[in-house]
């Protein structure tokens, strides 16, 4: 029955197909993809996030790869660029199997033809969870192979002969008798013939483009300032527009003066919503300053009187009791009265905001007939809903042209700022660009929720857990961005990695307490659920080791004996780095490991102590399992940006909360990483053939434990709460 | 016939009316006018609340006082207050109630300021929007909240006289007087106070300290006060909160700029300059220090505060002190980098220079979030060794203690 | 009015002076490689040249540049070694977002323009003013390592 359904469905896509061709020329092939690749927790709620926005468009094509006449191929990515090169990783995908050089390929973002591309492509478009190579590498491999198979057998016909005889390569076929054609002169004919049902993927010793290291497409624009991102648009007739929410969360206005407003030169309209206040303007400057003259009266509503203390407070509470059971494996509470000693430690992670360089922005036209949106978001599908639902309109009259993303990590899957942008632009008859100054951007984000994570382990006689139970109390960004929470009770995305830890245990029981701040919106941040569960555990077995007496390494080799890539990361690691070698003095090192979207990282952190307090980072070293490589370049520049990402918030990071709002307004009070502290990230990869994992988000999830398991090793001190700097240490 | 007179009446009533309007809006005018010279509303006013309904805190040495509502609110403010009342409090330090004033309200000053023109400034205070925001108990232990010990203190310290020109000095130099010593109240932050928290007439501009920040020397000395500040200078930084060479406006001058001097005219600035150049020069606190001949460029050793003048600084000093996008920017020659205690600089550093209604170029983050009490030590120790060429250590022990210094 | 001369152009522009430079730059004269990130001169997206110094665009009214040379991201490509820059900069696979990158790129062309002697310290004190949120410290430090080097003022 199902696979009849598939069939019926594959019949249709393929007239789907025809019938582009026929309207863009060439030899057009569509790569079916999946939908969202398990194993993330946050790509799931995405994907639900969308059903709850009641979108109902059956699935379609994620990609299309165009070979034209002139033997060029035009790829449409279903991904859009965050600047971690995954258009490019698409692209060498589609040349290895279609046998073209990289630079025979050109990746289009947007949809040329929206016509036929839009909603086939929106319907499921995101990019976020480290998922991008992972759910797309084996559909574009197929789509090349497909089409490369299509184009050897118009050759072969051509010169009428087998198929087999012939093979393709940079971009042309060659026969039995040395006879060459080119791509361009094929795709006609390639384009009647149907579409084989059995396509071959090459072997990955056949690759020669997939595995070596290849010049990103996207980034010659990168440095000569050519790149438009969003805030750089212009369109005939926009003004630019800049927004000041209520400061506190779920507050509103009560009244505005815009008296003085009005007076600043450019100024055009003032826009008071329920919660909002916009001003458009000829240019930024006028809008900032005519936001900045604005008399608003705020109702600050319910959250005014929240501080931190209190968000603390509460998750220190929740932290005691019971949750609801994420997972129980084996009789932890008989493994606990059993166990030779027990060991407890609570574990706190702090709000977190995104930051992105660029602040958010979005460009809107909202017409009586359509609506269009220019805008950098990580999902597509939702900016056409949110869209739609603000301005009435139909989802089909909302055209998204998505653009360059000047930096996420999490805070494009959240779409507030174009809902918020669409708002304004339906009361103004011009297309206005929507810019947040810096600091309505860093106190209007959505906030990596603040955690405590309560372990308590059954240890055994020779110092190895036999199981803990594992409390996690926090916000749920799951149920935020979907809606509610799935009928099990649990979050999917706090748990994950805490359910099913890499570590061999005989007991496990897992608590998910649900503590909602309230006071601020909950979201996505780079390294997600995965990054706030090994934090906790890779901090705790690093304690457990250390209450044994026993070295840290050999400590986790010993529990991890099951896993073999992970035994082979380690163990690179540990040559690399001369793990035996002795330490010396003064000096401390800290380690974590994890198996994280699909890879296996090994983080090493050496610190030496100047004075009581001060940390200087000495040495930096990431071991990488990805299985197989479409793009060394690639992943090294992504465990290097990821790792010190997210050293940059284990070291600084924390938001804090003062009757109601966001205390941290600019980077002179939320501190970033700079070079002068940034020390030169180690990657080393293992050599892999199996299936790709994500590396986008790896780095990030394992430098929080390495550095404050670093910092005991240094200093003796059991950092158990992030950001370390909290504790009173700097980098000196 | 009555109907004529009636009218007639009515006219003259109306003529009468229309009359008073006038002259109470001059009045008024006029009263906004010395109210903006004497800074009510930067004391009367919390941050983030409506404006002259009171509430903002002064720590003082011996405990935390709120300033009180001063909008015409009947039950919260000072709607119901006499003229006489009035006076008694601005001339006297005497509030509705018979108790004494502490004199961080500063009506050691005010009571300079004639009947009418204190009358003004109530016309105008009443005319604004009454805001019913009732005042919060001062926190002040004992002895010091036996307010009739302030009696005593009024006896020995208040001196009730109005001010009196001089007829020997110019109109501009009696003008500065007035302004100086009587609205403007310079005196109560920029001399020196005894231990009774009186000020000391016989330092009269020599410079003091308040909350942490060094209120510096504006005596006519060449070395250390203002002697050396040319007319034009002296207006510019009224006006711009910025003077050539002598740098920008921080701490609570940053406000006074902000919230007085600039809106008053150029007459009045120039006669407040007049009067200040003419003062007894005094030679004492933070000398002037010589503009540095240039300077080099970025340091070779690798300590600490250069890092972090590198990482957060550098962008708008520049490593030569001269001040990379605008002259605003620059430290060479300025006192906050020679003061060996570094009491504005580190109050600059912790505290930032936030006026928002100042041009970019006039403004400065707050540094006391991200970087801890070592890390502004090495900050403040290479910058008063780079630019002020002193070898003062800064221990993180001071900056903890300049943290726990704040006005309000 | 005001006169400005960006990338060897003269423009009129008719716009308060207290207005940052940055925004005359990127709204007014619609050349938007020049970024804005923070204006506070704490993150070095809008870093631009004045008469050759690196300067922060979004803090600097545009007043006070008149009659000065002002190069944006746009106007280096003429010059030798900014191309050396930019081509380091493809070479070391330095952007990510790419979003910092033009004020990376001014700050260090100032640093090349400006030092005989270049080592990973002249660097720290160089660059340390330009944040990047995707963290391409490591690339950006070995390419300007790289062209430091083939100019011949790389000294360790
Ligand atoms: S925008 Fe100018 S330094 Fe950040
Ligand atoms: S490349 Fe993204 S901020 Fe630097």
């Amino acid at each position: 029955m199902k696979d009849q359904q598939v069939k019926l469905e594959m019949a249709s896509r393929r007239r789907f197909l025809k019938g582009i061709s026929a309207a863009l020329g060439g030899l057009v092939v569509g790569a079916w993809l999946p939908p969202m690749a398990p194993k993330s927790a946050a790509a799931e709620a995405v994907a639900q996030g969308k059903a709850s926005l009641g979108d109902s468009l059956a699935d379609g094509f994620g990609a299309f790869v165009r070979v034209g006449h002139d033997g060029r191929v035009a790829l449409i990515s279903p991904k859009a660029e965050m600047g971690q090169g995954i258009q490019t990783g698409i692209a060498m995908m589609v040349a290895e199997e279609l046998e073209v050089g990289l630079d025979q390929i050109d990746i289009q973002e947007a949809p040329p033809n929206a016509e036929l591309y839009t909603d086939a492509l929106l319907q499921f478009q995101a990019t976020g969870g480290s998922t991008s190579t992972r759910y797309t590498w084996e559909p574009l491999r197929r789509a090349g192979a497909t089409a490369r198979m299509l184009l050897v057998r118009a050759a072969a016909s051509v010169w009428e002969t087998d198929s087999n005889l012939c093979h393709a390569r940079d971009g042309k076929v060659f026969g039995p008798t040395g006879q060459k054609i080119s791509y361009g002169e094929l795709v006609d004919l390639a384009a009647t013939y149907a579409l084989p049902d059995d396509v071959i993927l090459k072997r990955p010793e056949d690759f020669h483009l997939i595995g070596t290291p290849a010049t990103r497409l996207d980034t010659p624009t990168k440095v000569n300032g050519q790149a438009k991102f969003t805030i750089d648009l212009d369109m005939p007739g926009m003004l630019i527009t800049s927004a000041r929410a209520c400061p506190v969360y779920g507050g509103k206005v009560r009244q505005v003066d815009d008296k003085a407003a009005r007076r600043v030169p450019g100024v055009r309209d003032i826009v008071i919503l329920e919660d909002v206040v916009a001003v458009t303007a000829t240019n930024t400057w006028a809008c900032f300053q005519g936001l900045k003259a604005l008399n608003i009266e705020w109702d600050y509503g319910a959250n005014s009187k929240i501080d931190s203390a209190v968000v603390d407070q509460k998750l220190q509470d929740a932290i005691q009791r019971d949750g609801v059971i994420a997972t129980e494996k084996g009789a932890i509470d008989a493994s606990l009265q059993a166990a030779s000693s027990k060991f407890e430690a609570v574990y706190e992670q702090p709000f977190l905001s995104r930051s992105p360089l660029e602040p958010m922005s979005c460009v809107v036209h909202v017409r009586d007939d359509g609506c269009d949106l220019w805008v950098g978001t990580q999902v597509p599908g939702f900016a056409q809903q949110t869209a739609a639902a603000v301005t009435g309109l139909k989802p089909e009259q909302v055209k998204v042209h998505n653009q360059w993303i000047g930096g996420a990590f999490g805070r494009r899957l959240d779409f507030d700022f174009i809902t918020q942008a669409v708002r304004i632009a339906s009361k103004v008859s011009y297309p206005v660009k929507l810019t947040w100054s810096r600091e309505e951007d860093m106190t209007h984000d959505l906030y990596r929720p603040q955690y405590a994570d309560r372990m308590t382990a059954a240890v055994n006689g020779e110092g190895f857990p036999v199981g803990w139970q594992h409390r996690i109390a926090g916000g749920s960004i799951f149920a935020r961005y979907v809606g509610s929470l799935p009928a099990s009770g649990v979050d999917p995305d706090a748990v994950e990695v805490a359910v099913d830890p890499i570590y061999k245990l005989d007991s496990l029981k897992v608590h998910f307490i649900r503590e909602e701040p309230e006071v601020v919106p909950v979201s996505w941040w780079r390294g997600v659920g995965v990054l706030r569960s090994t934090f906790a555990i890779e901090c705790f077995v690093d304690e457990l080791a250390h209450n044994a007496g026993k070295d840290p390494l050999s400590y986790r080799k010993t529990l991890l004996a099951h896993k073999p890539r992970v035994l082979t990361a380690l163990d690179l690691l540990a040559s690399k780095v001369a793990w035996d070698s002795p330490v010396p003095r003064g000096r401390g090192r800290g380690l974590a490991v994890g198996e994280v979207f699909g890879s296996i990282v090994v983080t090493m952190v050496e610190l030496s102590a100047i004075g009581e307090k001060g940390v200087r980072i000495e040495r930096l070293v990431t071991v990488v399992d990805c299985g197989l490589v479409t793009n060394p370049t690639s992943v090294k520049a992504q465990m290097e940006g990821g790792t010190l990402f997210g050293l940059s918030a284990a070291l600084f990071n924390e938001i804090d909360i003062k009757g109601g709002q966001v205390q941290q307004e600019n980077f002179h009070a939320y501190r970033q990483l700079r070079i002068s502290e940034a020390p030169p990230v180690e990657v080393h990869i293992v050599p892999s053939a199996e299936a790709p994992g994500g590396v986008g988000e790896a780095g990030t999830a394992l430098i929080g434990p390495a550095l404050l398991n670093a910092v005991n090793a240094t200093f003796g001190d059991r950092v158990r709460r992030l950001p370390l700097v909290r504790s009173g240490y700097f980098i000196a | 016939m009555r109907k004529i007179i009636f009218g007639l009446l009515a006219y003259l009533l109306v003529c009468v009316d229309v009359m008073a309007v006038s002259s109470d809006k001059a009045l008024v005018a006029e009263g906004e006018y010395l109210a903006t010279a004497a800074d009510c509303v930067a004391c009367h006013t919390a941050p983030g609340e409506k404006p002259f309904a009171g509430g903002l805190a002064f720590e003082l040495p011996f405990g935390t006082l709120y300033t009180p509502n001063i909008t015409p609110d009947a039950e919260t403010g000072i709607g119901d207050w006499t003229d006489d009342e009035f006076v008694r409090a601005l001339q006297e330090g005497i509030s509705r109630e018979g108790e004494h004033y502490y004199p961080a309200f500063p009506y050691t000053s005010y009571t300079k300021m004639p009947r009418e023109d204190i009358l003004a400034i109530k016309a105008y205070l009443f005319s604004l929007e009454p805001v019913h925001q009732p005042a919060r108990e001062n926190d002040i232990g004992f002895p010091f909240n036996q307010r009739w010990g302030m009696y005593l203190w009024n006896f020995v310290f208040l001196d009730d006289k109005r001010f009196q020109p001089d007829l020997d000095q110019s109109e501009a130099w009696n003008r500065g007087a007035y302004l100086v010593n009587g609205p403007g109240h310079c005196g109560e932050c920029h001399t020196p106070r005894n231990i009774f928290q009186a000020t000391q007439s016989s330092e009269l501009f020599a410079g003091a300290d308040i909350g942490g920040w060094r209120a510096y020397n504006i005596t006519s000395s060449d070395s250390h006060g203002i002697g050396q500040w040319s007319e034009d200078q002296l207006v510019s930084y009224f006006r711009e909160g910025y003077a050539e060479g002598h740098g920008v406006a921080g701490g609570p001058m940053a406000e006074v700029v902000e919230y007085s001097l600039r809106h008053l005219s150029e007459s009045d600035l120039r006669a407040i300059a007049t009067y200040l150049k003419a003062t007894d020069p005094k030679a004492v606190g933070v000398p002037r220090p010589a503009v540095k001949p240039k300077l080099a460029g970025a340091p070779l050793n690798e300590d600490l505060g250069s890092k972090i003048f590198a990482d957060a600084c550098v962008s708008c000093h520049q490593w030569d002190g001269r001040g990379n996008q605008s002259p605003t920017a620059t430290l060479s020659g300025l006192k906050t980098v020679s003061d060996p205690r570094a009491s504005n600089l580190l109050g600059i550093l912790l505290e930032g220079n936030p006026a928002s209604s100042l041009p970019v170029n006039h403004r400065m983050p707050d540094f006391g979030a991200i970087y801890n009490d070592q890390e502004l030590a090495a900050l403040a120790t290479f910058v008063l060794s780079h630019f002020g060429r002193l070898d003062t250590a800064i221990e993180p022990e001071q900056v903890g203690e300049r943290r726990s210094l704040s006005l309000h | 009015m005001l006169t400005l001369n960006v990338n060897g152009t003269t423009h009129q522009v008719d716009v308060p002076g207290d207005m940052p430079l940055l925004w005359v730059i990127r709204d007014i004269l619609k050349l938007t490689g020049t970024k804005f990130g923070c204006g506070i001169a704490q993150c070095g997206a809008c870093t631009v040249h004045m008469d050759g110094k690196p300067v922060r665009s979004c803090v600097l009214p545009v007043q006070s540049v008149a009659g000065q040379e002002i190069t944006t991201i746009e106007g280096i490509s003429e010059k030798p070694l900014a191309r050396k820059v930019q081509r380091a900069w493809l070479d070391h696979e330095v952007a990510q977002c790419g979003y910092c990158q033009s004020g990376q790129i001014m700050s260090a062309l100032a640093l090349l323009n400006d030092q005989t002697s270049i080592n990973d310290h002249a660097i720290d004190l160089a660059m340390a003013g330009n944040l990047c949120r995707c963290a391409t410290y490591t690339r950006i430090r070995e390419a300007i390592k790289d062209v430091s080097e083939s100019v011949g003022v790389w000294q360790p």
